[in-house]
Order: structure tokens, then sequence, then C-alpha cells
């Protein structure tokens, strides 16, 4: 049991808070979710990129430090406490990346990852569709063979950041009438300007275009960008979510600096005794997900895989994301209801959380099922 | 940085569970709560004779200490197998003890509270002390700081938990020193509390788990409905993040970790015993039933050594933290 970074680690940190105290910058980025802002994210990524910092963890050759997971920790702390802007790379460097790191190829890597660390390609998912949600093996979109590649066809809907994104990636049908749903899926990429797709954006809760429908009338993607083999889809999108879920998409150091911005405004408040309580366990919370993920990081670098751990970790952050949010707008009185502030914007995207990446319903199957070993039923 | 157990303090942690299950503690439970400690008195001389108590002794004393770590695996164990006893007691009278200028008080009494040939309780002025009444050493600390050994013992209040019993002590009595470090030694109180409560969730959530995988209604398992294994699944996410928090605080002992150790793990056990107690349906409802002795000690140990008010406070007044 150590909790203390070595001295290189150490080093590292002062590294990252001295970049970040000369680059960030001074005055919120607009909303990553317009236009204008989408833009403004994209530069900022291209400013972390300059100086290595946009994907940490990757290896040299694509951009990277090759920091380990205990570094890439760190540096999250010291790029939230900074409060440093959103990432619009997200999706692609944390989901689409370790998928290519695991199951693509030295080209597809050569190809995509440069351009996604520097923002210049951002990425959006395609999974969901309207008939197949939490359902998601159900899906129905197809992948049909043509000469050199494939013709995708049908509806995916909900895709994050997919109005304003370059190139998105997901699961297609690519044989039809499989014994069980999840076979005969092809994980592929593809182009969002490409002939045949049409992209609706979609206004989440408050109006801003977070998200879209994607329509493909025989959209061809050429073989180079199907990952894995076709058919093995399914395995394929699900190491991808099971890291998702586990150590990359919501970083303790996320966290951590909103619990401390929540006890700042809660001081500045004049310290409301009601809401007391609830921005304690902020704090709490906080330091707990950072311990706990110290822990799955322990065990992951002594080679153990977090498997169906990760649900523990989907449910307990969406959950107290919403939380903080809540009370600091509850502490901000009649302001609270105001559009377009932080505490608003963190509030809005907050609501989303227990239901993308696998709903806390079927995370919370998951946790009963495959870790306290109760039976299936229904559902 | 590396924040796992070691194969050593798996295999310590293992040992006791291994003891204690055969030890079938629920019935040396049932003893104590009688009145009958004989079972608990050999029980507690295998636990002390296993290491719990050397761990929060310097070995100026007889023991290996300070080990919060192995201290909190240990309690931890403790709490999963429902030990009756002023355990948490015992190793913070040994901390105050050990921490006093003069060695004198704990060169005379550490050594049998390390050997498990006497046990201790501990309580503030106005405060109830746990097993008051059969404690080997009570010691007593007054407002002014001052550590007395108590003359004796006010008349015994029963708790919930029918394996507490709560006495104040009486005032006066030997000075043992004119100040001493009691909030060193409550980190000890508060980590050992923390490190049982979560021992106790841990049992509940296992027992529960049993009980509704072979509980069959409507003609399948309990455990096959949704609305039944959502709430489980809240009672495991609860108490994975109450275990990192409590080993976290073991490893600094900083006031505001131990503090929310405390609160957390005890607040985990607490909505545990009640998804428990739910899960069971009337039979979880009865003193009979074993069942009884884990959730009655999750209600007692949430207000023992700081409720969780007085937890959250310590945590607000260290502020923000970095890591």
């Amino acid at each position: 049991m150590d909790l203390t970074l070595s001295r290189a680690d150490e080093a590292f940190r002062a590294e990252a808070r001295a970049w970040l105290d000369a680059h960030v910058p001074a005055e919120p980025l607009p909303s990553l979710e317009t236009e204008e802002g989408f833009a403004a994210h994209r530069a900022w990524e291209a400013e972390l990129a300059a100086d290595r910092w946009s994907v940490v963890s990757w290896p040299e050759e694509y951009g990277g430090r090759g920091a380990d997971i205990v570094r890439w920790l760190v540096f999250e702390e010291e790029y939230y406490a900074a409060g440093a802007p959103g990432r619009v790379g997200q999706n692609g460097i944390s989901l689409l990346a370790p998928t290519l790191f695991t199951h693509g190829t030295r080209e597809q890597r050569a190809r995509a990852l440069p351009p996604m660390a520097t923002g210049r390609t951002v990425w959006a998912q395609a999974w969901s569709e309207p008939e197949a949600g939490s359902d998601l093996a159900s899906l129905t979109s197809r992948a049909v063979r043509a000469d050199g590649g494939w013709l995708l066809s049908g509806l995916k809907t909900w895709s994050s950041r997919a109005a304003f994104a370059d190139r998105a990636f997901g699961l297609f049908r690519s044989e039809p009438n499989t014994p069980k749903p999840h076979q005969g899926l092809i994980y592929l990429m593809f182009d969002l300007r490409a002939p045949g797709v049409t992209v609706r954006p979609i206004g989440r809760l408050d109006g801003k275009p977070a998200f879209a429908e994607l329509f493909l009338d025989e959209v061809f993607v050429p073989d180079e960008d199907v990952v894995g083999e076709p058919g093995q889809g399914w395995h394929i999108a699900m190491s991808a979510t099971a890291d998702e879920r586990g150590l990359t998409l919501r970083s303790p150091g996320r966290f951590l600096a909103a619990a401390d911005r929540l006890a700042a405004l809660w001081r500045e408040r004049g310290r409301d005794p009601l809401a007391r309580d609830r921005v304690a366990d902020a704090l709490i919370g906080a330091r707990a997900y950072q311990l706990f993920t110290y822990a799955a990081a322990s065990r992951s670098a002594e080679g153990e895989r977090l498997g169906p751990e990760s649900s523990l970790n989907k449910v307990f952050w969406s959950e107290y994301d919403i939380a903080v949010q809540e009370t600091a707008l509850d502490l901000l009185g009649e302001e609270g209801e105001l559009a377009g502030t932080d505490w608003s914007e963190s509030y809005v995207f907050s609501l989303a959380g227990p239901i993308y990446a696998g709903t806390n319903e079927i995370q919370r199957d998951i946790i009963a099922e495959r870790l306290l070993g109760l039976p299936k039923g229904r559902r | 940085m590396r924040f796992l157990l070691t194969t050593e303090q798996r295999a310590f942690a293992d040992s006791l569970d291994a003891m204690l299950t055969a030890a079938d503690t629920p019935s040396v439970v049932r003893d104590w709560s009688r009145g009958d400690q004989a079972t608990g008195r050999a029980l507690w001389r295998r636990i002390a004779q296993a290491g719990v108590f050397a761990l929060a002794a310097p070995e100026a004393y007889e023991g290996v200490g300070p080990l919060p770590v192995e201290l909190a695996v240990a309690f931890t164990e403790l709490g999963r197998h429902a030990v009756p006893g002023p355990l948490v007691e015992t190793v913070t009278a040994t901390v105050l003890l050990t921490g006093l200028d003069d060695p004198g008080p704990a060169k005379r009494r550490v050594p049998a509270l390390v050997t498990g040939e006497s046990t201790a309780t501990v309580a503030r002025a106005g405060s109830y002390a746990l097993d008051g009444d059969t404690a080997t050493t009570r010691l007593s600390l007054t407002a002014d700081g001052a550590l007395r050994l108590a003359p004796g013992h006010g008349p015994v209040r029963r708790s919930l938990d029918p394996a507490r019993r709560l006495t104040l002590l009486l005032p006066g009595g030997e000075l043992l020193a004119a100040s001493s470090c009691f909030a060193h030694a409550l980190l000890w109180a508060r980590l050992a509390t923390a490190a049982q409560a979560l021992g106790v969730g841990l049992a509940l959530l296992d027992r529960t788990v049993a009980y509704v995988r072979q509980r069959t209604q409507f003609g399948v398992p309990t455990g096959s409905f949704q609305a039944v294994k959502h709430r489980l699944a809240d009672a495991k996410v609860a108490l994975e993040f109450a275990r990192p928090l409590v080993l976290g605080a073991a490893v600094t002992l900083d006031p505001g970790d131990v503090a929310a150790a405390k609160v957390t793990a005890c607040e985990a056990a607490y909505a545990t015993a009640r998804t428990a107690l739910q899960l069971h349906g009337a039979i979880g409802y009865t003193a009979e039933y074993d069942l009884s002795l884990w959730l009655t000690k999750a209600r007692a140990l949430r207000t023992a050594w700081g409720t969780p008010g007085e937890c959250r406070e310590v945590v607000l007044s260290g502020g923000g933290r970095r890591s």
C-alpha cells in the first residue's frame, strides 16, 4: 500500500502544471456543443498536441508520451484542476484509439491516430439505432459486401458530437440471419461527409446539437477501414466499451476539480448548513473515486483486466456527477436555473451520464449477474 | 504508487477469515449478548494470538505496530464475522496509552492488551463506554484532556445491537496523564470502526446474495428479479467505493480521509443492512435469525466514534483537496 508518487511522476506533474498554467485559456471557451465552440475546442486540441499533451498515454510515434496509467491520472488531475477545456476528441481518444491499439492494423493506426491526436479529425460514435438501444446487439443497419469494401445502409442515432465531427466508427450487420444477434457484426470507420451520409443534428435537453442522427444510404467504406475481422464486431466493440466504462472515460481529476469548485462555491455563498452534507459527500465521493481508480490502476499495472468491475465505476461516476452539479445549482439559488453558465452546462452534460455508455440499468444487471452471481432473469 | 494489498496482507485476512469461520461466531455473539463471555474471551485470545492487537502497539510494548493498513484489514474480517466485544476500544486504548509522554502506564497495561489477557474500553467524559462493565481496563478522558483509570461504571444500557453493552464511567480514579493525544487515538478508533463496518456490510451482502439465490417465489429464485438485483448492485457499488476509502485512510491517517472512510463505510454498511432486511423479508426481521447480528451492528456502528454529521464536518474543515 503506497500512495506516494515517484520523483519522476512528481516531475511529470510539475511539467504538466507549468504547461497548463501557461496555456489554459483565461476565459472559458464557448460551449463544445455549438459550431463556434466546437471549432475553438478543436484548436485547443491542436495546441495540446503541439507540445504532446493531447494523448499522453499513447506511444510517442503517434504523438503521445508513452505515459503509464499513473501518469495519465496525474495529468488528468492537473488538467481539470487548471480549469482546462473539455476534450472534443474524447470519443476517438478514449474509445476508438484503444480499439485500434488492440484490434487495428499498423497501417490503420498510422493513418487514424496522428490526426486524432491533433484534433484535425474528430470522431463520432455510431452504435445506437432507433430500435437498438440497451439491446444494442439487435441493430439492423447493414454492411453489404461490394467491390473492395462495404456499402452501409440504415439509421444510426444519438451519435455524440456527430453534428460537427469528421468521421465515425460503429457496428453494422454484415451477415444477416445469424443464430445469435451479436454474431455477424462488423466494426468499421467511415467518413461523415461521404456520399450517401446525411447528418441530422438533434438538440439535447438545452437545445444544443450535442448529438445527431446518421442516415446512411449505400455509403461506400473501403476494406482498409474495417477494424478486425468482419463478423467479430461485437467482441471488438465490447472490448472498447469495457475500456470506456473503466478507467479512461471519466478520470478522477475531473471530479476532484468539480468537488473543489463546489466546496469553494459553498464557502462563497455563506456555508449554507442545509447543503453541508451534500458538499461533504461531493468531496468524499471524489476521493473515493480517486482511490478506487488508483486501486484499479495498480491492478491493471500488474496485468489484471477490469472486466465487469467497470460497471461499478460507471454507476458511481454517472450518479456522482449529477449529484455534484445539482448541489451547485441549488447553492446558486435563483441563478441556478440560468442557462449558459459553467455549472448549468455541466449539469445538462451530467444528466446524460446514466444513459450513455450502457445505461445504469444494464450496468446494475451486469453487477448483479457477473459480480454477485445472481441468476439471469427477465429484464 | 501501488495501492494494493500485498500477498502477505491478503493471506493475513484469509487466515483470520478462516479462523473466525471455524469459530462459529454467531453462537459466540449469542453467548456474549446473554452476558456469558467465556466463549467470547476464548475467541478474543485467539484473535490476539493471530496478532490483531499487536498491530496498534509499538515494539516497546510487545507489539508490532503501528500498522494501520493491517489493522484495517483485520477489522474488516472482525466485522465480517460480527465478533463481539470492545475491539475498537482496545485498539484506541492502546494508541492512547502508548502515546503518553510517560511510558509507565503503557508498560503496565499494553502488553496484556496485546496478548489478549485483558480488554480495554475508553470513553470521553459524558460518553458511553462499550462493555464498560466487563472490560479489564477502563480509560476515561476528561474535558481538560486528562486520562484517568475509571473507578467503576454506571448502569448498563442495552444497545440495539444485543452484543453491545453501554455504560457511563464513574468520574475520578487514578490519574494516568494530565494530558493525552486523544485526536490521534480518535483516528485509530474511526479507522477501526470504518473497517469493521465495511466487513459488516460485506457479510450482509454475501448472506443476502446467498439467500435470494435459493429463495423461490413465483417458481423462480427471487434473485432473478430485477428489482432485487438492482438493490444488491447498489449495495455492491456502495461497499466497493467504501473499501478504497478505508484502505486509503489507513495509508495516510489524514483526519479528513479517516472521517470520510468512517462515514462512507458506515453508511454503505447501513444501506446494505436495509437492503438485506428487505430482501430477506419477514425472516430477516427476527432476532432468532443470525442476519440480525449484522443488521443491528450496522446501525450501532454508524454513530459509534463519530456520527455521520461529525465526520462530514471534519471532511469540510479539511477543505477541498488536491491529490
